[in-house]
């Protein structure tokens, strides 16, 4: 009985605690994207009818769309440098069980411990002493240090998970390391790599710190452009923007998760 | 022998693109900013000296910026581990049926934009906002709370946006612990509480530790989250390395000042590491 009772109480107390971090999780989220369809001109929530009318009015945001653009430019610039430097490292360094391996894999992750904001802030102080103006490639650049470890991390961890008696039968029947590496890792490792590149898509699409010190007026990325609308005037359109992101990455992460089963790399 | 060799050292190659790459645009504007916050001058006339950090030091409003910034990380921190535990928990005792959509939950605000999630608490935590409506309607305050731009508002937000950086780390430790232990323990006649602060806490202290650190780096850099819902009166470390480095154009010190924050992170990050692995070898030494 009194086990019982005590089984009980455990799982009540935990269960309860994990509720209310699944409500607050995904509340916010849910909050915007219903606001997003309101039909008022303030931002109240719950709103009071609903419409499409900020949907409509993205249509003709210039700024908004000039914003989105540079974003999505720089993010597709981000992610292909950072898998062929990322993944190419990746099969450099995961086998090897000497210290230089160690180090160098400690060097590609560091970014993802050093204050982000701190990195730009040194990176633009390089480009301007190199007389290096602003432009959607030196926000790339600036991006591709802080997005690399996303895509060594899932490439390095469906890499321990290959059988290196596969990589020595294909050498051993003839083929050559590229030939190996074409048909046999990269099919194996390919669920991993493309976890990565879509979390470093994401990762650059939304970076701010970086890019606040790497834009310019005509490089003014998204998540900054929508941060001055929330901060400054609190448009409805702010609302309709995000409620497309949500949609967007909710459906981008369902594909993912269908064709490579995303969330298992994330862990 | 000789082929194996070859092919190590042509593997090797693989690195070099990354590696260089890292070297001009991560070791150099590293290296560029440690050697400016050496600079005597703002104009950085080529006088070396310690002054920026003697600056930094001498005032004492900056040494609390830096004290509240790891405060509120280290708060925002604690509310993750203490939140997000039984979560992970629950997520490895659901049924495999419930567990994908729960992992999906908990996955999806890590690619969600910050932007997007620190402005949902906008909506919420503001003056006409939700929780001040239900607040005035429940009749529990006669005034609307100021939560925006408090520091409760801060530790709050932090924690929701960070918490998965804590779950997930949490979720692959739990999933690892042999089910039997907990069995044998309750067998042996432990209740489920003595057999969780016994059996399971410690065992997923290196899912506590590596949760701790990414939730921890990523709060005390949240420029974002931050500077929107702290406002321009709660001053944090990157938000004063911005004002310094754009506002004012005074290089030498914002650059004294990334540095002092970088330094003080990796100390911290320095010093769980270091825990984790004496408790790794108290545990299996």
């Amino acid at each position: 009985m009194h086990r019982n009772w005590e089984a009980l109480s455990f799982s009540a107390v935990f269960g309860f605690f994990a509720l209310v971090s699944i409500v607050v999780l995904a509340g916010p989220t849910l909050v915007i994207l219903i606001l997003s369809f309101t039909g008022e001109e303030s931002l109240r929530f719950p709103p009071a009818s609903y419409s499409l009318r900020w949907y409509a009015a993205l249509a003709d945001a210039n700024e908004l769309h000039a914003a989105l653009w540079v974003s999505l430019k720089v993010a597709a610039m981000t992610v292909t440098a950072c898998v062929v430097m990322g993944v190419s490292a990746s099969l450099a360094i995961a086998r090897s069980h000497s210290r230089f391996a160690r180090l160098l894999e400690t060097l590609f992750m560091s970014p993802l411990i050093l204050p982000a904001l701190a990195f730009g802030f040194a990176t633009l102080m390089l480009f301007s002493m190199l007389g290096v103006r602003a432009s959607a490639l030196t926000l790339a650049i600036g991006h591709i240090v802080v997005c690399v470890p996303f895509v060594m991390r899932t490439t390095l961890a469906s890499l321990a998970q290959l059988d290196p008696a596969l990589l020595d039968a294909s050498r051993s029947l003839g083929a050559s390391g590229f030939h190996t590496f074409r048909h046999v890792t990269l099919p194996l490792i390919s669920r991993g790599v493309a976890s990565g590149a879509f979390i470093a898509f994401m990762a650059s699409f939304d970076n701010v710190p970086v890019s606040l010190f790497l834009q310019d007026a005509r490089t003014q990325v998204l998540p900054i452009y929508l941060w001055d609308i929330i901060q400054n005037q609190l448009d409805g359109r702010a609302a309709s923007a995000c409620g497309v992101i949500i949609i967007a990455t909710a459906l981008i992460m369902v594909l993912m998760e269908r064709l490579a089963g995303f969330s298992r790399f994330v862990k | 022998m000789a082929g194996a060799s070859f092919s190590r050292s042509r593997e090797w190659a693989l690195a070099l693109p990354l590696a260089g790459f890292f070297t001009l645009f991560f070791v150099a504007p590293l290296g560029l900013l440690i050697s400016v916050s050496f600079q005597a001058e703002r104009q950085m006339t080529g006088g070396l000296g310690l002054g920026q950090y003697g600056a930094f030091v001498a005032d004492a409003l900056n040494i609390a910026v830096l004290a509240d910034t790891l405060i509120v990380g280290l708060k925002a921190t604690a509310l993750c581990l203490f939140f997000g535990y039984p979560l992970a928990w629950l997520s490895t005792r659901v049924s495999a049926r419930w567990q994908a959509p729960l992992i999906f939950l908990i996955v999806l605000p890590i690619v969600t934009s910050v932007v997007v999630r620190t402005f949902a608490w906008i909506i919420i935590l503001g003056r006409n906002g939700m929780v001040n409506d239900a607040i005035l309607a429940l009749g529990l305050s006669a005034q609307p709370l100021r939560l925006l731009f408090s520091e409760t508002g801060v530790v709050i937000v932090l924690a929701q946006v960070q918490m998965p950086l804590m779950v997930l780390p949490l979720i692959t430790t739990l999933q690892r612990i042999d089910p039997n232990l907990e069995s044998a323990s309750q067998a042996l006649g432990a209740g489920a509480w003595r057999t969780f602060f016994k059996i399971t806490l410690p065992l997923s202290l290196p899912g506590i530790i590596a949760g701790t650190i990414l939730t921890y780096t990523a709060c005390v850099t949240a420029f974002v989250t931050q500077s929107l819902i702290g406002g321009s009166r709660l001053l944090y470390m990157p938000m004063l390395i911005f004002q310094q480095a754009m506002d004012l154009q005074n290089w030498p010190f914002a650059a004294a000042v990334s540095v002092i924050f970088m330094a003080s992170v990796l100390v911290i990050v320095g010093m769980l590491v270091a825990l984790s692995r004496s408790r790794a070898a108290k545990l299996y030494g």
